[in-house]
C-alpha cells in the first residue's frame, strides 16, 4: 500500500474520533446524545428555529454560539420567502452530514481532498401535502445526491469513500429509514 | 359482421341493471314502480359476492334491525344480532323473490358501449339494447394492494381479504396484517386466536365502541343523523369517500374490537407499512399520531352523541362513557424480518370496484368512475353502492334505499325528458 505516501491534511482530527470510539466502547451511557432545536412562529409561514445546546458524554453542552435558522415557504406558495423551505433544510442536513463523513473517512484513509461538492435534488409531488391524492406521499419521492470530488485517489477509492460515508451518516439513516416520531402539545 | 352482432340481440329494454346484489334488486323494484322496462344481469347467482367472495366468519357491521331494503324490513327473531355473509345473501335472494325481480343469472357482462340510440350491453348470453344503464356491481370487486407488494420476498405468502377464507389456509408462523379497518382488525383477531402471532400495520383508522350507553353505536349514528349526512354537506367529499370502514365486528356478545383489545390478545401493532428493503418490512413512525387522531375523533363523536341525547332524551339509555386511549408502547417497532418473523402477509388495504368492461369515456385520470352522487358523466349511466355515494350510509344495505329512490326518480325524469324531446321534435315535423 504505497499509493498515498504523503499525510493527508483534510482538517479532521481522526485521532480524536478514533480515541472517542475506543473510550465510548467502555462507557456506553456517555454515547447517548440528545440533539435539540426550538422553533418559534414569526408570521405567515415564516418560522425561526434556534439551536443552542445538546446533551452528550453524560453532560449538557452549549454550542460556541446560538445558531438561528429562518425557514419559510417560497412565493409560489403565496408565502414571503424569508428563508429556505423546511424540506430544503433536510437536504442541507443530508449534505452536511455526508460531506463531514467523507472528510473524516478520507482523513482516516489518508486520502487528500482538494474539493468536495455535493448537488442534491429531491422530488416531491405536492398533491400529497395538499390532500389531492391520497396515494401520493407527503415527503420526497426520492433524493438524488451527486458528489464531485477532487482528491488524490482513484475513482474507485473515491466511490468507496462516498459509500462508507453513507454507511456512517446519521442524517442518511434518518431520511432513509423509519423513525418513531412523537408530537405532543400543550396550551401556554 | 361484428362479433357482438353475431351473438344476436337478447332483448331491448329501457334500463339494464348490472349486478343482482342488494342495490341492483332495490333499483329493479323501484324501476318497476316507475313502469320502466328493465332487466337485471348477474354473472353468478343473486347476491353472488356475498356467497363466493367473503371470508368464512364475516358478519355485517350493522345489527339486523337495520338490514332493510325498500318495502322489505328485517322480520327475523334476532333484531340485535349481526347477519353472517350467508344470511345476508339469503336476505338479498329472498328480496329478489319477493319483488319478482327480472334477474338473468349466469350472464356476465363483457362490455358496455354507446350505440346509436343508447347503450349496447354485451353479455356472455347475447346483447341488450337500452336507454339507461345502472352499475350495481358493488364497491368491493378488486383488492387494492400497494405497489410495494412487488418487493415482497418470494418465501412470504401473500393473501388479500378477497382470497382469505380462514386461518387453516395459512402456514404456521408469523402473519403481518396490513390495514386496520374493520377487515384488518377482524382478520388479525381471528388469526392471532388460531395460534399464529400477528403483527398489525396501522395507518389512519376509525375507532368506535360496539355499544355506547347501552345502544349499538349504529343506532346512535342513525338517530343523531350522522349516517344520513349528505355528501354535499361535507367539506371534502373525496376525503369522506376514502375514510376506511370503522373498527367494528358483529358478534353475539356485541364486543368492542379495537387496537387495545387486540393487543390484550397478543397482537403487536406497528405503524403503516412504508417500504420493504432487503427482506425487511419498514413501518412508519407515525403510529402514535394515527392512534391519537382516532381517539380524538371517537371522543368528538361520543360528545356529539351526548349532546344530542341531552337534547332529545331517548328512553332507556345508560350513563355517558369514555374509553381508555389507544395504548401505544414506549417505543414502536419500525422493522420486521420478512420470511423469518413473517411467513404470510395479508393485505387488508381496501377494495375498489371493477369497471374494466365499461367502454365509455367516463373515467378520471386515475381510472376512477366520474360521477356526481351516482349520476355519471355520460347521460343515462348511473352507479350505486359506492362509499358515501350520496350519504354516509350509502354503502350499507339499509343505505341503498334513499339513494335508489332518488336515482330511480332521476332515471324516470330522464326518460320523460327524452320522450318529450321526441314528441316536440315530432310536433315540429308535423307543423
Amino acid at each position: 500500500m504505497t499509493k498515498h505516501t504523503k499525510t493527508a491534511t483534510n482538517g479532521v482530527n481522526v485521532a480524536a474520533l478514533l480515541g472517542a470510539r475506543e473510550a465510548l466502547k467502555d462507557a456506553p451511557e456517555a454515547a447517548r446524545f440528545k440533539w435539540r432545536a426550538t422553533s418559534e412562529w414569526v408570521k405567515g409561514t415564516h418560522n425561526r428555529a434556534t439551536v443552542a445546546g445538546f446533551f452528550g458524554l453524560g453532560t449538557e453542552h452549549q454550542h460556541r454560539q446560538t445558531y438561528k435558522f429562518e425557514s419559510d415557504h417560497p412565493e409560489v406558495f403565496a408565502s414571503e420567502d424569508n428563508g429556505a423551505t423546511p424540506v430544503e433544510f433536510v437536504l442541507v442536513g443530508l449534505a452536511g452530514c455526508l460531506t463531514a463523513g467523507i472528510a473524516a473517512v478520507a482523513q482516516n484513509r489518508n486520502i487528500q481532498l482538494h474539493s468536495v461538492k455535493a448537488t442534491l435534488e429531491a422530488g416531491m409531488n405536492i398533491q400529497g401535502i395538499l390532500g389531492i391524492d391520497p396515494d401520493v406521499r407527503n415527503g420526497f419521492d426520492g433524493i438524488k445526491v451527486h458528489y464531485d470530488i477532487d482528491a488524490d485517489a482513484s475513482a474507485e477509492d473515491i466511490a468507496a469513500l462516498v459509500a462508507q460515508s453513507q454507511k456512517r451518516s446519521a442524517v442518511f439513516d434518518v431520511v432513509a429509514n423509519p423513525t418513531d416520531v412523537t408530537v405532543t402539545s400543550s396550551k401556554s | 359482421m361484428s362479433e357482438s352482432a353475431s351473438r344476436g340481440i337478447a332483448g331491448t329494454v329501457d334500463v339494464v341493471v348490472i349486478g343482482a346484489g342488494h342495490s341492483g334488486l332495490a333499483m329493479s323494484y323501484l324501476l318497476g314502480q316507475c313502469s320502466l322496462r328493465h332487466v337485471v344481469l348477474e354473472r353468478g347467482e343473486v347476491a353472488n359476492s356475498w356467497r363466493t367472495e367473503r371470508w368464512d366468519s364475516l358478519r355485517l357491521l350493522t345489527p339486523n334491525w337495520m338490514t332493510r331494503l325498500p318495502g322489505y324490513p328485517y322480520r327475523g327473531d334476532d333484531p340485535d344480532g349481526y347477519m353472517s355473509a350467508g344470511q345476508a345473501a339469503d336476505f338479498i335472494s329472498n328480496y329478489g323473490t319477493y319483488t319478482s325481480a327480472p334477474v338473468l343469472t349466469r350472464t356476465t357482462v363483457t362490455r358496455v358501449a354507446q350505440s346509436r340510440h343508447g347503450f349496447r350491453v354485451e353479455t356472455s348470453r347475447g346483447d341488450w339494447l337500452c336507454q339507461a344503464v345502472v352499475l350495481a356491481t358493488g364497491a368491493f370487486n378488486k383488492p387494492v394492494i400497494p405497489r410495494l407488494a412487488e418487493a415482497m420476498p418470494a418465501n412470504v405468502e401473500q393473501l388479500s381479504a378477497h382470497t382469505y377464507r380462514n386461518p387453516r389456509q395459512l402456514a404456521p408462523g408469523g402473519v403481518l396484517v396490513v390495514g386496520a379497518s374493520a377487515t384488518g382488525l377482524q382478520l388479525a383477531q381471528e388469526i392471532q386466536l388460531s395460534g399464529r402471532p400477528v403483527t398489525l400495520a396501522v395507518g389512519e383508522h376509525v375507532r368506535l365502541p360496539r355499544v355506547y350507553r347501552g345502544r349499538d353505536i349504529q343506532w346512535w349514528m342513525l338517530a343523531t343523523g350522522v349516517l344520513d349526512q349528505h355528501i354535499d354537506d361535507v367539506d371534502d367529499p373525496d376525503r369522506a369517500r376514502r375514510v376506511p370502514s370503522p373498527q367494528l365486528v358483529g358478534t353475539s356478545d356485541r364486543a368492542t374490537l379495537d387496537l387495545n383489545v387486540l393487543q390484550g390478545q397478543g397482537v403487536k401493532i406497528v405503524g403503516r407499512l412504508m417500504g420493504i428493503r432487503d427482506s425487511v418490512a419498514q413501518f412508519s413512525g407515525s403510529l402514535r399520531n394515527v392512534c391519537a387522531l382516532a381517539d380524538l375523533k371517537m371522543n368528538r363523536l361520543l360528545a356529539w352523541i351526548d349532546q344530542w341525547a341531552e337534547a332529545n332524551t331517548p328512553s332507556g339509555i345508560g350513563p355517558t362513557e369514555r374509553f381508555v386511549p389507544t395504548l401505544v408502547g414506549e417505543t414502536s417497532q419500525l422493522e420486521l424480518k420478512l420470511g423469518e418473523d413473517i411467513r404470510t402477509v395479508l393485505w387488508a388495504t381496501g377494495s375498489k370496484p371493477d369497471f374494466s368492461w365499461l367502454d365509455l369515456p367516463i373515467f378520471d385520470r386515475k381510472g376512477d368512475l366520474k360521477h356526481s352522487r351516482g349520476v355519471a358523466d355520460v347521460p343515462g349511466v348511473y352507479v350505486l353502492g359506492l362509499p358515501y355515494l350520496r350519504r354516509r350510509k350509502s354503502s350499507f344495505i339499509h343505505g341503498a334505499e334513499d339513494d335508489v329512490r332518488e336515482l330511480s326518480t332521476h332515471i324516470a325524469d330522464y326518460f320523460d325528458r327524452s320522450t318529450s324531446q321526441i314528441k316536440s321534435r315530432l310536433r315540429s315535423v308535423a307543423i
